[in-house]
C-alpha cells in the first residue's frame, strides 16, 4: 500500500468496490505478522501488515488475548529497525493493543531509549505511548524525563508531555501535581499549542485551589495568550472564577476581559466570550448588549457553524432575557429559510419565544412554508414552541389553532402527530374560547387517523369535553362513524364516548340509545359488551330518565382501586348466584385476603374511567409497611431488595422474600402462594433461625391468617439490628401453617386442620442490601466536589478470575452500587479497567467508588479501591465489605 | 463542567455511511455496536445536506456534530452539547485539509483506504485521548508525512505542491 500512486486508470473506476482491504481476513493477517520476526526486516512490508492490523481493529474486529499478546510480542521486535515510518506505525499499534502490565515491561526500555533520542518525533511519540500504557510504578521511573520534556524546546515534545500529564492526572494525581513548576514555565512558552496544553494541565492541577486559579486568571488576562484555543480556555477559567466569586454589587471582576475578547481576531474566541457573557449569573442588559451585537453579526455569517453557534446561544438567552434578543429578530427571520435545518429550527423557536402579539400572524405564515421540508424531530420542536406561544398570547389562538389543525392534516409520524394532538388538547383545556374549534379539529382528524392510540385518546377526551359544549349533537356523527369504519379498539372507545354523551345530555338520549343498540350486533366481544353495559346502566329500555348519579360516577369517576387488586379479586371470583362486589376489592396494596362474599348490592364492575396506574414498587412497599402497626415506629424505609426466590419453581408452595432495610431494623416480607387447589392454609408464618446472624434479634412476626389457593399472601418477620451497622448474616427459613382440606366441588374447607411445615431455602443479608443504587451524571465533578477528606484507598488481590469483566461485575454486585458513565462495560481484551460507582449508603450517606482493575497473564486480578464519602465510617465500611469477601 | 475543549470522536465514513476510519475518545459508545449505531445515526441525519463548501453542524443525541463532505468521503467530529462548535469546526477543517494534503488532493475513499496508514496517523496527530493536539493542517500533514513510509514516495514535487496549497490557505485566510 505504500507504493507510489499509479496514475489513475480509467478501468479501475468501474470497480466500485475496489479496496486494498477487499477480502481481508484476520487469520491471514495474523499469519502475515510473522514477518515481524524475520531477521532481515523489510520496513515497508512490516508497515503494511501493521496497517492491516490497524484496519481490522478500526473496523471493530477484536483480537483474542492470545492473539493480541502474540502480535504485541512480535511488534516489539520492530524496535530493531531504524526506519522512521515503521517506528511511527509501531507506536500506533502499541497504543491500540493496550498491553497488560507485564507486557508493558518488555517495551519500556525501548520506549525509554526513544524518549531520550535525538529525534524529536521519537521523543514526542515515545512519551505519548509510554504514558498511555504505563501504570503508577513505572511512572516514578520516567517522571524525571517527563518533567524535562515539558520544558523541551521542541513544541511537539512539550505538548506530548503536557497532554500525557492531563491524562495521567486522572489516575496518578499525586505524581503529576509535582510537575507544577515545569508546567508553569510551559505556560509562558512561545509555542501556541504548548501554552494551551500547559494551561489546561495547570488549571487541572490547581482546580481545587480557588485562590491559585484566580491568581492564574488574573496574571494571564493581563498578559498575552498566543493561541485562540488557550484564549478560549482562559475565558472558561475566567467564567468559573466569576461564578465562584459571587460578588453581587459593583462591577463584575474580569467582565472587561471578557468584553475585550469580543474583539479578538479568532472567531472561536469571540464566540466563547459572547457565550460566557450570556451565561453570567444575573447578567444585566448592559452587560449583555455587546455580546448580543457580536452574535447578531454571526447570524449573517457565510459559515453555517457561526450562524448555528449564534442562534443556539440566542435561543438560550431568549428564555431568560427575551427583550435583549428582539433586536436580532429580523436577522433570525431570514434564517428560517436557511439551508441548514438545525439553524432554521433554532431560529424559529427563538422567534416564537421573543415574538410579540403583532408579529404572530406574519411568523405563522413563514413557518407554514417551512414546515413542509423539515424532518419530524424538528417539527415537534416547532409544535411545542407554538403551544407555549399560544398560551402566552391566548387572543391569537385562532391563527395558532388553525396552524396546528393544518399540520395535523399533513403527513407525519406518530410522535409528531401526538405532539400536535397533545398541544391542541392543552389549548382546549387552557383557553375556553378555543374549545369548540379545537374539538372540531380533533373530530376531523379522527375521520382519517391511522394511529389507534391517538384515536382512542381523542375519543376519550371528546367524551369528557364534548357534552359540555353548546351543541354536543354535532360531534355524534364523527364518533358514530368510528363504529362503522375502525378497528375493534377504536370502536369500543367510540361506544364509551357515545355513552358519555348519552349520560350527560338528556336530549340526546333517545338517539344515543338507537346507536348503542346497533352496536350490540358488532363482531367484537368488547364492543358488544360495552354497548350492552351502557344500555343497561343508562336505562336504555326506551324510557328517557335522568341519569342516576351513581351511573355518572361509574362512567366518569376514577376507579380508586389498584388494578392489581381488582385483577386478583376477579380471578378469584367464581361464577355463582352472587354477583362480584367491587367494594370487596381492597383499596390498599396489601395482603390479599379471601374475597368476602357480601350481599349483592352494587352493579358489577366492568370498565371505568382510566384508573390510576399501579404505584411504583418502592411506594407500594413503603405504604404497605407503614400500614402495619408493628412496623410503624421503624422510621423511614431505606431500601427494599428485589424479591429472592426461596422455593424451586412449581413446588406446592411458592415463596419469595423481600428484604426491607431500616436504620435499626430489617423486615423480611415473605410472599407466599399456595398452589394446591385442594388446600386452604391458615395461620401461615415463617420460622426464622437466625443463629448464623448474630447481630440480629427477632422482634416480631406477623402471620397470614388464611392463604387460599392461588392468592398471594404476605407474612412478615422483623429483626432488630445495631443502629447504622451493616450487619450481615444467614437465615434459615421454615414455612409453618395449618392445612385444611378443601372439597373441590363445593369449595368449602373442612373444619379441622393439621399443622405442617415446609422447608424453605436460606436467606442472606449482605452488605449490598445497605447500599442504594443512585447514579450521578458527572462522576468526576461529584468525585472532586466530595473532596479527599474521607478518602480511603487500598489495594486488593482478587486471585485468579474467569476474566476481567467477570471480576468487575462481581465487585459491582458485591457493593450493590450504581455503575456510572458506562464503566461497567469492560472492553474485550483490555488488561486494565477503571470502574466508577455511586450509591447511597444506610443513613443516607453518599458514596463514590473508583475501582481500578488490572489482570495478569495468569488471570490474577488485582484491584485498587478508592472510596470517597461524606462519612469516614462509611468509607471504612466499604473497604470492610471487600476485605471480608 | 469539563473546562478543556474535548473531542468525543473523529469519524471518516464513505458515501454509504461505512466506516473508513474512526476513533472514539470517550466511553459514551462502549461497544462496537454502539459506535456503529452512532455512525449510522450521524450519517442518516446529515447525508441529504450539502456540506461541501463549508463545515456544517447539527445536534444529535445531546452532542454537537460538525461535518464536511469531500467527494465520496464524509468527515465528522463530535463534541459535547456544551462544547464550542467553532472550536470543533476548526479541528474538523484541520482534519479535512490535512487529509487533502496527504492524499495530494485526491480526497476519495479509494485513496483514503490505499493510504489508510496516513489517515490513521493523521487522526493520531490531531487528537490525543480527546484533547486537541494540533489544528493546523500543514503542521499535521507535515508531522505525518515527514516520518511515514511514503515520505520517499511523496516526492519533492508533492512537497512544493503541499507548500503551494499552504500558501493558498494562508492567502485565503488573510483575505477574509
Amino acid at each position: 500500500m505504500a507504493q507510489p500512486l499509479v496514475k489513475k486508470d480509467d478501468d479501475r473506476d468501474d470497480e466500485a468496490e475496489y479496496s486494498p482491504f477487499l477480502g481481508i481476513e484476520k487469520g491471514a493477517v495474523l499469519q502475515e505478522a510473522r514477518v515481524f520476526n524475520d531477521p532481515q526486516l523489510d520496513p515497508r512490508r512490516c508497515s503494511q501488515v501493521i496497517t492491516k492490523l490497524l484496519y481490522l481493529l478500526n473496523q471493530g474486529d477484536s483480537f483474542t488475548k492470545v492473539e493480541a499478546t502474540e502480535v504485541f510480542f512480535s511488534v516489539t521486535k520492530l524496535f530493531q529497525s531504524k526506519d522512521l515510518g515503521l517506528r511511527r506505525m509501531v507506536y500506533l499499534i502499541i497504543k491500540e493493543l493496550s498491553p497488560s502490565a507485564d507486557e508493558v515491561i518488555i517495551v519500556t526500555s525501548s520506549l525509554m531509549k526513544d524518549m531520550n533520542s535525538k529525534t524529536d518525533m521519537y521523543r514526542a511519540n515515545a512519551i505519548r505511548v509510554l504514558c498511555r500504557i504505563t501504570d503508577g510504578t513505572l511512572l516514578t521511573q520516567i517522571e524525571r524525563y517527563l518533567k524535562q520534556a515539558i520544558v523541551d524546546k521542541n513544541p511537539v515534545v512539550a505538548s506530548a508531555a503536557l497532554v500525557s500529564g492531563i491524562h495521567l492526572l486522572q489516575t496518578n494525581p499525586e505524581i503529576v501535581k509535582r510537575w507544577s513548576n515545569e508546567v508553569q514555565e510551559a505556560v509562558q512558552s512561545r509555542a501556541a499549542l504548548v501554552q494551551f496544553h500547559a494551561l489546561a494541565l495547570l488549571q487541572q492541577i490547581r482546580q481545587n485551589d480557588r485562590l491559585a486559579v484566580s491568581k492564574l486568571v488574573t496574571s494571564l488576562t493581563r498578559g498575552t495568550v498566543r493561541s485562540p484555543l488557550a484564549q478560549c480556555l482562559l475565558i472558561r477559567y475566567t467564567s468559573q472564577v466569576i461564578r465562584e466569586s459571587n460578588t453581587q454589587t459593583g462591577d463584575r471582576p474580569f467582565y472587561d476581559f471578557l468584553e475585550s475578547c469580543l474583539r479578538h481576531k479568532a472567531e472561536m474566541v469571540i464566540f466563547e466570550a459572547a457565550r460566557a457573557i450570556t451565561e453570567l449569573s444575573g447578567v444585566t442588559s448592559r452587560e449583555l448588549t455587546p455580546a448580543i451585537t457580536v452574535l447578531q453579526l454571526f447570524l449573517s455569517s457565510s459559515k453555517p457553524v457561526l450562524r448555528f453557534a449564534a442562534v443556539r446561544t440566542l435561543n438560550k438567552v431568549a428564555m431568560t432575557h427575551p427583550m435583549a434578543v428582539t433586536n436580532c429578530n429580523i436577522d433570525m427571520e431570514s434564517l428560517i429559510s436557511d439551508q441548514n435545518r438545525s439553524i432554521a429550527t433554532l431560529a424559529i423557536t427563538t422567534l416564537l419565544k421573543t415574538g410579540n402579539e403583532s408579529s404572530v400572524d406574519r411568523l405563522m405564515k413563514q413557518i407554514t412554508n417551512f414546515m413542509s421540508d423539515i424532518a419530524d424531530e424538528f417539527k415537534i420542536v416547532v409544535v411545542e414552541a407554538i403551544r407555549s406561544l399560544c398560551l402566552k398570547f391566548p387572543l391569537k389562538y385562532r391563527s395558532l389553532m388553525n396552524f396546528l389543525s393544518n399540520i395535523l392534516r399533513e403527513e407525519g409520524g406518530f410522535e409528531y402527530k401526538k405532539a400536535i394532538v397533545d398541544s391542541i388538547v392543552i389549548l382546549i383545556r387552557d383557553i375556553p374560547e378555543a374549545k369548540e374549534s379545537g374539538l372540531l379539529h380533533l373530530c376531523e382528524f379522527i375521520e382519517d387517523c391511522e394511529f389507534t392510540y391517538l384515536s382512542t385518546q381523542i375519543l376519550h377526551f371528546l367524551g369528557i369535553e364534548g357534552p359540555k359544549t353548546t351543541d354536543p349533537s354535532k360531534y355524534i356523527r364523527y364518533i358514530y362513524n368510528r363504529v362503522h369504519l375502525e378497528n375493534a379498539t377504536v370502536r369500543a372507545a367510540a361506544v364509551s364516548t357515545l355513552a358519555k354523551f348519552g349520560a350527560m345530555v338528556d336530549a340526546l338520549k333517545p338517539r344515543i340509545f338507537v346507536l348503542l343498540r346497533r352496536c350490540i350486533f358488532d363482531s367484537d366481544d368488547e364492543v358488544r359488551d360495552r354497548a350492552t353495559l351502557y344500555l343497561n346502566t343508562l336505562g336504555g329500555d326506551g324510557e328517557v330518565v335522568e341519569t342516576d348519579k351513581d351511573v355518572k360516577i361509574f362512567l366518569f369517576g376514577d376507579l380508586d382501586i389498584p388494578l392489581v387488586n381488582l385483577e386478583t379479586s376477579l380471578k378469584n371470583y367464581e361464577p355463582s348466584d352472587e354477583s362480584f362486589d367491587i367494594d370487596s376489592v381492597p383499596k390498599e396494596v396489601k395482603s390479599q385476603p379471601l374475597v368476602e362474599k357480601k350481599a349483592p348490592g352494587k352493579k358489577p364492575a366492568g370498565l371505568g374511567a382510566p384508573p390510576a396506574g399501579p404505584p411504583s414498587t418502592v411506594d407500594a412497599y413503603e405504604r404497605l409497611l407503614s400500614s402495619i402497626p408493628e412496623f410503624s415506629n421503624f422510621g423511614k424505609l431505606f431500601k427494599s431488595s428485589s424479591p429472592v426466590e426461596l422455593t424451586e419453581a412449581e413446588t406446592e408452595y411458592a415463596v419469595n422474600v423481600v428484604k426491607h432495610i431500616f436504620d435499626r431494623h430489617v423486615v423480611f416480607q415473605y410472599n407466599c402462594i399456595n398452589t394446591i387447589p385442594e388446600q386452604l392454609l391458615e395461620n401461615v408464618s415463617v420460622i426464622v433461625d437466625a443463629s448464623e446472624a448474630e447481630d440480629f434479634a427477632e422482634v416480631t412476626s406477623k402471620p397470614v391468617r388464611s392463604l387460599p389457593y392461588d392468592t398471594p399472601g404476605q407474612t412478615f418477620v422483623a429483626f432488630e439490628k445495631p443502629d447504622g451497622i451493616t450487619a450481615v448474616g444467614k437465615f434459615s427459613n421454615t414455612l409453618r401453617f395449618i392445612v385444611k382440606e378443601v372439597d373441590p366441588s363445593t369449595g368449602e374447607a373442612e373444619e379441622d386442620g393439621v399443622e405442617d411445615e415446609y422447608q424453605l431455602e436460606d436467606l442472606e443479608v449482605v452488605a449490598a442490601d445497605y447500599m442504594m443504587k443512585v447514579g450521578v451524571s458527572n462522576f468526576r465533578n461529584a468525585w472532586e466536589s466530595m473532596g479527599e477528606d474521607f478518602e480511603r484507598v487500598d489495594e486488593y488481590g482478587l486471585g485468579p478470575r474467569e476474566s476481567l469483566a467477570e471480576a468487575v461485575s462481581a465487585v459491582i454486585n458485591l457493593l450493590g452500587m450504581q455503575p456510572c458513565e458506562g464503566t461497567e462495560a469492560v472492553a474485550a481484551n483490555s488488561r486494565s479497567h477503571t470502574c466508577l460507582l455511586s450509591g447511597v449508603f444506610l443513613g443516607n450517606v453518599r458514596v463514590l467508588v473508583r475501582l481500578q482493575f488490572g489482570i495478569e497473564g495468569s488471570r490474577d486480578v488485582a484491584m485498587k479501591l478508592a472510596v470517597r464519602s461524606e462519612d469516614e465510617a462509611v468509607g471504612d465500611a466499604i473497604h470492610e465489605i471487600v476485605s471480608c469477601s | 463542567m469539563e473546562l478543556c475543549p474535548c473531542v468525543k470522536n473523529i469519524l471518516l465514513l464513505d458515501f454509504e455511511g461505512k466506516r473508513v476510519a474512526a476513533k472514539f475518545f470517550c466511553d459514551d459508545w462502549p461497544t462496537n455496536g454502539a459506535k456503529e449505531a452512532f455512525e449510522k445515526a450521524v450519517f442518516n441525519k446529515t447525508q441529504k445536506t450539502n456540506a461541501r463548501s463549508e463545515v456544517e453542524v447539527t445536534m444529535l443525541e445531546n452532542n454537537i456534530v460538525v461535518y464536511k463532505f469531500v467527494q465520496d468521503l464524509h468527515f465528522f467530529i463530535t463534541g459535547g452539547e456544551e462544547e464550542n462548535e467553532v472550536i470543533l469546526a476548526t479541528v474538523l477543517q484541520g482534519f479535512v485539509d490535512a487529509v487533502g494534503l496527504l492524499l495530494r488532493g485526491n480526497v476519495e475513499k479509494r485513496e483514503a483506504l490505499e493510504y489508510l496508514d496516513l489517515i490513521l496517523l493523521c487522526i493520531d496527530e490531531i487528537v490525543d485521548g480527546g484533547i486537541i493536539l494540533e489544528t493546523d493542517a500543514n503542521i499535521i500533514a507535515g508531522k505525518v508525512a515527514s516520518h511515514s513510509t511514503v515520505a520517499d514516495g511523496l516526492s519533492e514535487q508533492t512537497f512544493s505542491q503541499a507548500l503551494a496549497t499552504a500558501r493558498e490557505h494562508l492567502a485565503r485566510s488573510l483575505l477574509k
